[in-house]
Protein backbone atom coordinates (compact mmCIF):
# COMPACT_ATOMS: atom_id res chain seq x y z
CA UNK A 1 0.00 0.00 0.00
CA UNK A 2 2.75 2.43 1.00
CA UNK A 3 4.72 1.35 -2.06
CA UNK A 4 1.77 2.11 -4.34
CA UNK A 5 1.20 5.53 -2.80
CA UNK A 6 4.89 6.44 -3.10
CA UNK A 7 5.03 5.19 -6.70
CA UNK A 8 1.96 7.20 -7.69
CA UNK A 9 3.27 10.38 -6.04
CA UNK A 10 6.73 10.18 -7.63
CA UNK A 11 5.33 8.99 -10.97
CA UNK A 12 2.95 11.94 -11.10
CA UNK A 13 5.79 14.35 -10.26
CA UNK A 14 7.82 12.77 -13.09
CA UNK A 15 5.05 13.07 -15.67
CA UNK A 16 4.17 16.61 -14.55
CA UNK A 17 7.80 17.67 -14.92
CA UNK A 18 8.05 16.11 -18.38
CA UNK A 19 4.80 17.79 -19.52
CA UNK A 20 6.09 21.10 -18.12
CA UNK A 21 9.30 20.64 -20.16
CA UNK A 22 7.11 20.29 -23.23
CA UNK A 23 4.88 23.33 -22.65
CA UNK A 24 7.38 25.88 -21.30
CA UNK A 25 8.76 28.23 -23.93
CA UNK A 26 11.91 29.41 -22.13
CA UNK A 27 14.79 26.88 -22.07
CA UNK A 28 15.71 27.65 -18.45
CA UNK A 29 12.20 26.62 -17.31
CA UNK A 30 12.49 23.42 -19.34
CA UNK A 31 15.91 22.70 -17.77
CA UNK A 32 14.59 23.16 -14.22
CA UNK A 33 11.58 20.90 -14.89
CA UNK A 34 14.00 18.28 -16.23
CA UNK A 35 15.86 18.49 -12.89
CA UNK A 36 12.53 17.76 -11.14
CA UNK A 37 11.97 14.72 -13.41
CA UNK A 38 15.44 13.40 -12.63
CA UNK A 39 15.06 13.86 -8.86
CA UNK A 40 11.71 12.05 -8.84
CA UNK A 41 13.19 9.27 -11.00
CA UNK A 42 16.00 8.74 -8.50
CA UNK A 43 13.37 8.24 -5.77
CA UNK A 44 11.65 5.67 -8.03
CA UNK A 45 15.02 3.90 -8.40
CA UNK A 46 15.15 3.73 -4.60
CA UNK A 47 11.71 2.07 -4.64
CA UNK A 48 13.15 -0.52 -7.05
CA UNK A 49 16.05 -1.24 -4.68
CA UNK A 50 18.72 0.37 -6.87
CA UNK A 51 20.47 2.61 -4.33
CA UNK A 52 23.68 3.03 -6.34
CA UNK A 53 21.81 4.04 -9.49
CA UNK A 54 19.69 6.50 -7.48
CA UNK A 55 22.79 8.19 -6.04
CA UNK A 56 24.51 8.33 -9.45
CA UNK A 57 21.32 9.72 -10.99
CA UNK A 58 21.40 12.66 -8.55
CA UNK A 59 25.15 13.24 -8.79
CA UNK A 60 25.70 12.80 -12.54
CA UNK A 61 22.38 13.74 -14.11
CA UNK A 62 20.75 16.26 -11.79
CA UNK A 63 24.14 17.56 -10.67
CA UNK A 64 26.68 17.55 -13.48
CA UNK A 65 24.74 17.27 -16.75
CA UNK A 66 21.97 19.72 -15.85
CA UNK A 67 24.45 22.25 -14.45
CA UNK A 68 26.22 22.05 -17.82
CA UNK A 69 22.90 22.70 -19.58
CA UNK A 70 21.99 25.66 -17.36
CA UNK A 71 25.53 27.01 -17.79
CA UNK A 72 25.24 26.91 -21.59
CA UNK A 73 21.77 28.51 -21.51
CA UNK A 74 23.17 31.37 -19.41
CA UNK A 75 26.32 31.64 -21.55
CA UNK A 76 24.40 31.93 -24.83
CA UNK A 77 21.77 34.17 -23.20
CA UNK A 78 19.02 32.04 -24.71
CA UNK A 79 15.66 33.78 -24.82
CA UNK A 80 12.16 32.41 -25.13
CA UNK A 81 11.52 30.20 -28.12
CA UNK A 82 10.19 31.96 -31.21
CA UNK A 83 7.09 30.63 -32.91
CA UNK A 84 8.27 29.09 -36.14
CA UNK A 85 6.53 29.77 -39.41
CA UNK A 86 8.12 26.75 -41.05
CA UNK A 87 6.41 23.52 -41.91
CA UNK A 88 4.13 21.89 -39.37
CA UNK A 89 4.69 18.35 -40.61
CA UNK A 90 6.25 17.40 -37.26
CA UNK A 91 3.14 18.64 -35.44
CA UNK A 92 0.53 16.99 -37.69
CA UNK A 93 2.32 13.68 -38.23
CA UNK A 94 4.43 13.45 -35.07
CA UNK A 95 1.70 14.27 -32.54
CA UNK A 96 -0.72 11.49 -33.60
CA UNK A 97 2.26 9.15 -34.16
CA UNK A 98 3.52 9.64 -30.62
CA UNK A 99 -0.03 9.27 -29.24
CA UNK A 100 -0.44 5.97 -31.12
CA UNK A 101 2.97 4.76 -29.89
CA UNK A 102 2.09 5.56 -26.26
CA UNK A 103 -1.30 3.87 -26.57
CA UNK A 104 0.25 0.79 -28.15
CA UNK A 105 2.91 0.38 -25.45
CA UNK A 106 0.42 0.94 -22.61
CA UNK A 107 -2.03 -1.52 -24.20
CA UNK A 108 0.70 -4.16 -24.55
CA UNK A 109 1.83 -3.69 -20.95
CA UNK A 110 -1.71 -3.96 -19.59
CA UNK A 111 -2.46 -6.95 -21.83
CA UNK A 112 0.64 -8.88 -20.72
CA UNK A 113 0.79 -7.65 -17.13
CA UNK A 114 -0.08 -11.15 -15.85
CA UNK A 115 3.30 -12.39 -17.11
CA UNK A 116 5.19 -10.03 -14.78
CA UNK A 117 5.29 -10.58 -11.07
CA UNK A 118 4.92 -7.74 -8.61
CA UNK A 119 7.78 -5.54 -7.49
CA UNK A 120 8.54 -5.28 -3.81
CA UNK A 121 10.74 -2.69 -2.13
CA UNK A 122 14.31 -3.91 -1.67
CA UNK A 123 13.71 -6.96 -3.83
CA UNK A 124 17.41 -7.42 -4.57
CA UNK A 125 18.36 -7.61 -0.90
CA UNK A 126 19.54 -11.20 -1.26
CA UNK A 127 22.56 -9.81 -3.12
CA UNK A 128 23.60 -8.00 0.04
CA UNK A 129 24.59 -4.35 -0.14
CA UNK A 130 23.48 -3.00 -3.52
CA UNK A 131 26.54 -0.79 -4.14
CA UNK A 132 28.86 -3.63 -3.17
CA UNK A 133 27.14 -6.03 -5.56
CA UNK A 134 27.13 -3.53 -8.44
CA UNK A 135 30.84 -2.80 -7.88
CA UNK A 136 31.62 -6.53 -7.90
CA UNK A 137 29.83 -6.91 -11.23
CA UNK A 138 31.32 -3.73 -12.70
CA UNK A 139 34.94 -4.51 -11.87
CA UNK A 140 34.80 -8.24 -12.65
CA UNK A 141 32.35 -9.15 -15.41
CA UNK A 142 32.17 -5.70 -17.04
CA UNK A 143 35.80 -4.65 -16.58
CA UNK A 144 36.57 -4.23 -20.30
CA UNK A 145 33.49 -2.09 -21.09
CA UNK A 146 34.26 -0.03 -17.98
CA UNK A 147 37.79 0.70 -19.20
CA UNK A 148 36.49 1.50 -22.69
CA UNK A 149 34.10 4.11 -21.21
CA UNK A 150 37.09 5.86 -19.64
CA UNK A 151 38.65 6.20 -23.11
CA UNK A 152 35.27 7.42 -24.43
CA UNK A 153 35.14 10.12 -21.76
CA UNK A 154 38.72 11.18 -22.52
CA UNK A 155 37.85 11.56 -26.21
CA UNK A 156 34.64 13.44 -25.31
CA UNK A 157 36.59 15.90 -23.13
CA UNK A 158 39.08 16.59 -25.94
CA UNK A 159 36.26 16.92 -28.48
CA UNK A 160 34.37 19.38 -26.27
CA UNK A 161 37.49 21.52 -25.77
CA UNK A 162 38.33 21.53 -29.49
CA UNK A 163 34.74 22.32 -30.56
CA UNK A 164 34.10 25.08 -28.02
CA UNK A 165 37.49 26.79 -28.44
CA UNK A 166 37.39 30.26 -29.91
CA UNK A 167 38.99 30.36 -33.36
CA UNK A 168 42.21 32.27 -33.79
CA UNK B 1 3.10 -4.27 -4.09
CA UNK B 2 3.24 -2.49 -7.41
CA UNK B 3 2.94 -4.46 -10.67
CA UNK B 4 6.00 -4.26 -12.90
CA UNK B 5 3.82 -3.01 -15.75
CA UNK B 6 3.22 0.27 -13.88
CA UNK B 7 6.93 1.01 -13.98
CA UNK B 8 7.10 0.09 -17.67
CA UNK B 9 4.09 2.30 -18.47
CA UNK B 10 5.71 5.23 -16.63
CA UNK B 11 8.88 4.61 -18.61
CA UNK B 12 6.92 4.54 -21.88
CA UNK B 13 5.12 7.78 -21.00
CA UNK B 14 8.41 9.54 -20.21
CA UNK B 15 9.96 8.27 -23.45
CA UNK B 16 7.00 9.38 -25.56
CA UNK B 17 6.92 12.82 -23.91
CA UNK B 18 10.62 13.05 -24.79
CA UNK B 19 9.88 12.12 -28.40
CA UNK B 20 7.12 14.72 -28.68
CA UNK B 21 9.32 17.42 -27.11
CA UNK B 22 12.04 16.44 -29.60
CA UNK B 23 9.61 16.84 -32.51
CA UNK B 24 7.78 19.96 -31.36
CA UNK B 25 10.39 22.19 -29.71
CA UNK B 26 12.28 24.66 -31.87
CA UNK B 27 15.11 25.60 -29.47
CA UNK B 28 18.22 23.48 -30.01
CA UNK B 29 19.02 23.29 -26.27
CA UNK B 30 15.49 22.14 -25.42
CA UNK B 31 15.70 19.48 -28.15
CA UNK B 32 18.89 18.27 -26.53
CA UNK B 33 17.13 18.09 -23.15
CA UNK B 34 14.38 16.01 -24.77
CA UNK B 35 17.04 13.44 -25.71
CA UNK B 36 18.12 13.29 -22.05
CA UNK B 37 14.48 12.73 -21.07
CA UNK B 38 14.24 9.78 -23.50
CA UNK B 39 17.44 8.28 -22.04
CA UNK B 40 15.95 8.59 -18.55
CA UNK B 41 12.78 6.81 -19.64
CA UNK B 42 14.82 3.91 -21.02
CA UNK B 43 16.95 3.79 -17.83
CA UNK B 44 13.80 3.34 -15.78
CA UNK B 45 12.79 0.27 -17.77
CA UNK B 46 16.34 -1.12 -17.38
CA UNK B 47 16.12 -0.80 -13.58
CA UNK B 48 12.58 -2.21 -13.52
CA UNK B 49 13.64 -5.30 -15.47
CA UNK B 50 16.75 -5.68 -13.30
CA UNK B 51 14.36 -5.90 -10.35
CA UNK B 52 12.05 -8.30 -12.20
CA UNK B 53 14.74 -10.81 -13.26
CA UNK B 54 16.86 -10.35 -10.11
CA UNK B 55 19.85 -9.52 -12.32
CA UNK B 56 22.08 -6.63 -11.33
CA UNK B 57 23.51 -6.31 -14.85
CA UNK B 58 20.54 -4.09 -15.68
CA UNK B 59 21.79 -1.56 -13.15
CA UNK B 60 25.31 -1.78 -14.60
CA UNK B 61 23.82 -1.02 -18.01
CA UNK B 62 22.14 2.07 -16.56
CA UNK B 63 25.56 3.14 -15.31
CA UNK B 64 26.99 2.82 -18.82
CA UNK B 65 24.03 4.72 -20.32
CA UNK B 66 24.67 7.54 -17.85
CA UNK B 67 28.37 7.66 -18.79
CA UNK B 68 27.54 7.84 -22.49
CA UNK B 69 24.88 10.49 -21.82
CA UNK B 70 27.37 12.63 -19.89
CA UNK B 71 29.93 12.39 -22.72
CA UNK B 72 27.18 13.14 -25.24
CA UNK B 73 26.05 16.20 -23.25
CA UNK B 74 29.59 17.61 -23.13
CA UNK B 75 30.19 17.18 -26.88
CA UNK B 76 26.66 18.23 -27.85
CA UNK B 77 26.76 21.44 -25.84
CA UNK B 78 30.16 22.26 -27.36
CA UNK B 79 28.58 21.78 -30.81
CA UNK B 80 25.68 24.06 -29.77
CA UNK B 81 28.18 26.75 -28.74
CA UNK B 82 29.99 26.38 -32.08
CA UNK B 83 26.68 26.61 -33.99
CA UNK B 84 25.70 29.72 -32.04
CA UNK B 85 29.08 31.33 -32.84
CA UNK B 86 28.70 30.85 -36.58
CA UNK B 87 24.91 31.22 -37.07
CA UNK B 88 24.04 33.49 -34.10
CA UNK B 89 20.76 31.67 -33.52
CA UNK B 90 19.44 28.79 -31.43
CA UNK B 91 16.36 28.21 -33.59
CA UNK B 92 16.68 24.96 -35.55
CA UNK B 93 14.47 26.31 -38.35
CA UNK B 94 17.20 28.82 -39.19
CA UNK B 95 19.97 26.22 -39.26
CA UNK B 96 19.00 24.89 -42.69
CA UNK B 97 22.02 25.12 -44.99
CA UNK B 98 21.58 21.48 -46.05
CA UNK B 99 17.97 22.09 -47.13
CA UNK B 100 17.17 22.42 -50.81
Amino acid sequence: MLHQVLFIIFGLICVAGAVNLLIQRHPINSALSLVVVMGALSLIYLLLGAEFVAAVQIIVYAGAVMVLFVFVIMLLNAGAEERSRGSHVALWLGGPGVAVLTGLIVYLMVEHSSKFHDVTIGNLADFGDNTHAVANLLFKDFLLPFEITSILILIAIMGAVVLARREG
Amino acid sequence: MVPLSWYLILSAILFCLGVSAFLLKRNIITIFMAIELMLNGVNLSFVAFANHWHQLSGQVFVFFVMVVAAAEAAVGLAIIIAVFRTRETLNVDQVNLLKL
